[in-house]
């Protein structure tokens, strides 16, 4: 069962929201609903499923409803039509009552613009939550100073919102959400308010709490790179609808519309694609038992002028140059081990394009990529690292921008 | 042209409402006047040393000592014009009436921000208190009332309330909207909303209120000496009536005293960051 799931949802904002619904249905346009009718579709027809522990971006420019489909996760907004379960629980049937305790226990929320309340210290406003539930002032004060320690506020408890910085108050919303302990973060643009720099420590910092607590978080962003960098899988929204839901790598390199497009064109792709995405299967492979003559016939039929060689369970030995082979054949060796060069670049899955490309420029053999135990997953060729970096999409899928 | 008969509607409810609402009318009035004659009983009480230092001390712990010197000097100037008495009266006077002007309107200032319907029905009422010639009304009071403090204090009421209830209102409603859906999203129920976050928040707005209230009552002081509420409002206006230009300009500077005290006091109160002091 999905931790949160959403189906068909609607919001319509003005005086009839189910008469325009029926006309949306009908196929009326958006742009008609408007003129003709003074409705705005806020989303529109989305469905969509969140898994437990996994941060879901939902990422669009001002105005593509991404704030009001999250509000609409927790009723601040009333959705029109459609269902929103939170393990497996029908949101949206719920009593005013039942709504509240859901909110207390289930659901929290980081707000754009913090959202403190100006009139409480930071401790209470991290109580906060607690505190409508009706905990004890002790006990909720010592949770919201743990809470506080964690996001490296425990000094700050006893001052009032302003006269922290900005980075340093959305720490507070951030602590204020996590202090009820709830299953469900709702971010809602939690960094676009800070400086870059603080925004790209938040980011860092979210990524390691995400670590160690597993929440199920929705965040909600208009910036690619951050959704990039954080989400488990995106949502491009665009006038109310997703059109494109995927992981990080499926969304670069397969942008579906020239909407998505045009968003990934701007991304910075050395920082995003990995040592995995640019990998390629090598097309000859010898084992270190082979004999010289075999590695020779390999590296000529496939134009090579080295080969990796891998032991048992494709784990890697090393790499076998054409001179080398020739010297082994000459001296009528029976196999490669005695002229295996093991010294040679090795990265793993995950190290991104950034940091190869100093290894790319020095390496005179492709670079091997290996995992944990040294089995070959695949290598990397010089000119695939350059064309990771300038590839628009991925060349061997012909895309029709349809939008 | 056919003529409207505002002039009959309005006799004809005030004589309904004389004829079948007396002993509620009564009751009423009692309670009042007891409130005042009670307050002014206590403030009387108070050994004058004990009352100026206690006025003192609380203009400096809320203001500062400028305040706190002004409040001493003021105070004995009241004394040295033998207008003690009287200010006492006038200070219960407004003072009951500020109490009751903001236990009415505070509650309908928060019902205001909570309804459009409230708010829609409430600013036409508003405008025509604060709008229609306090004359007007003074006499109906006196019908209802009868002389004395009791119409004095409702007609202060009437003239008072409505800065409070419309600053209540407007401090609710600039309470910041993603605050208050943090305040939801949290699941507070509305009474832990009202309680923990809109009141608090809106507290320098409804102390502006207050204050508008009291400096608008201390106006009426005059008026309501007309119809009997004596005070230093009787001072003044018996000097006038008998064309005593100086004793008419003690009185006045006693209202303009206490006046300065309450306005700088409640001021004071405002500008302190919401609920701070709470903790």
């Amino acid at each position: 069962m999905s931790k949160i799931e959403v189906r068909k949802l609607y919001k319509i904002f003005g005086p009839e929201p189910g008469k325009a619904l029926e006309k949306l249905k009908a196929g009326m346009s958006k742009e008609d609903l408007l003129q003709k009718m003074g409705h705005t579709v806020g989303v529109c027809d989305v469905s969509f499923s969140v898994e437990q522990g996994e941060i879901f971006v939902v990422m669009g420019l001002s105005g593509s409803g991404k704030s009001t489909l999250v509000r609409c996760l927790n009723r601040l907004i009333e959705p029109t039509a459609g269902e929103v379960l939170i393990d497996g629980e029908v949101i949206t049937g719920l009593s005013p009552e039942q709504l509240r305790l859901f909110r207390q226990k289930k659901m929290s929320m980081v707000f754009q613009r913090f959202a403190l309340f100006p009139h409480r210290t930071i401790l209470q406003n991290v109580a906060y939550g607690l505190e409508i539930q009706g905990m004890a002032k002790q006990e909720r004060e010592e949770r919201a100073l743990d809470v506080l320690a964690t996001v490296g506020l425990k000094e700050w408890g006893s001052v009032y919102p302003d006269q922290l910085s900005g980075g340093m108050q959305q720490r507070v919303g951030l602590a204020r959400a996590l202090a009820v302990d709830p299953d469900i973060l709702l971010m809602d643009e939690p960094f676009s308010a800070l400086d870059p720099l603080i925004r790209k420590e938040m980011q860092e910092e979210l990524s390691e709490l995400q670590s160690n607590m597993q929440k199920t978080i929705v965040f909600i962003t208009h910036d690619l790179d951050e959704a990039l960098k954080l989400g488990d899988r995106i949502a491009i929204m665009k006038d109310g609808q997703i059109v494109q839901l995927g992981t990080p790598e499926e969304i670069l390199t397969n942008p579906c519309t020239e909407y998505v497009a045009n968003f990934v064109n701007g991304v910075d792709r050395s920082r995003v694609l990995k040592a995995e995405n640019i990998m390629i299967r090598p097309s000859a492979l010898v084992k270190e038992t082979d004999g010289p003559r075999l590695a020779l016939r390999k590296m000529k039929e496939e134009e090579l002028s080295s080969i990796f060689v891998v032991g048992e369970g494709r784990t890697l030995r090393g790499i076998v140059t054409v001179d080398r082979a020739v010297e082994a054949v000459n001296k009528k060796e029976k196999d490669l081990r005695n002229i295996i060069d093991e010294d040679i670049p090795l990265t793993s899955p995950d190290v991104t394009l950034l940091d190869l490309i100093p290894m790319a420029i020095t390496a005179k053999v492709p670079i091997a990529v290996v995992n944990e135990n040294r089995k070959l997953l695949g290598i990397i060729v010089r000119v695939s690292v350059l064309s990771g970096l300038i590839a628009k999409g991925d060349e061997n899928n012909n895309v029709s921008y349809s939008d | 042209m056919y003529r409207i008969p505002i002039s009959d509607w309005a006799d004809f409810i005030v004589l309904f409402l004389r004829t079948n609402f007396r002993p509620v009318f009564r009751w009423f009035s009692g309670y009042i006047e007891g409130f005042v004659i009670n307050f002014e009983a206590l403030l009387m009480f108070i050994p004058v040393v004990l009352f100026i230092i206690l006025v003192a001390a609380l203009a400096w712990k809320l203001s500062g000592r400028g305040l706190a010197l002004f409040t001493i000097a003021g105070l004995l100037l009241m004394l040295s014009m033998g207008l003690w008495e009287q200010t006492m009266r006038t200070l219960a006077l407004v003072l009951t009436s500020t109490f009751i002007s903001l236990l009415i309107g505070i509650p309908l200032g928060v019902l205001a921000s909570r309804s459009e319907l409230a708010w829609n029905l409430l600013r036409p009422v508003l405008d025509f208190m604060q709008t229609m010639p306090i004359f007007v009304y003074l006499l109906p009071a006196v019908m209802f009332f009868s002389i004395g403090i009791v119409p004095a204090v409702i007609a202060t009421i009437v003239f008072a309330a409505p800065p409070a209830i419309r600053l209540t209102n407007l401090g609710i409603r600039q309470v910041p909207k993603e605050v208050m859906e943090a305040a939801l999203a949290f699941g507070s129920t509305p009474m832990q909303i009202l309680t923990k976050v809109q009141l608090p928040l809106a507290l320098p707005s409804i102390m502006a209120g207050v204050n508008q209230c009291i400096m608008l009552s201390l106006s009426m002081v005059v008026i309501s000496a007309m119809i009997g509420a004596g005070g230093l409002g009787g001072v003044v206006y018996r000097a006038i009536t008998r064309l005593e230009i100086g004793s008419g300009f003690e009185g006045g500077v006693g209202v303009v005293i206490i006046a300065i005290i309450l306005d700088r006091i409640t001021q004071s109160l405002g500008r302190k960051p919401a609920g701070r002091e709470q903790g």
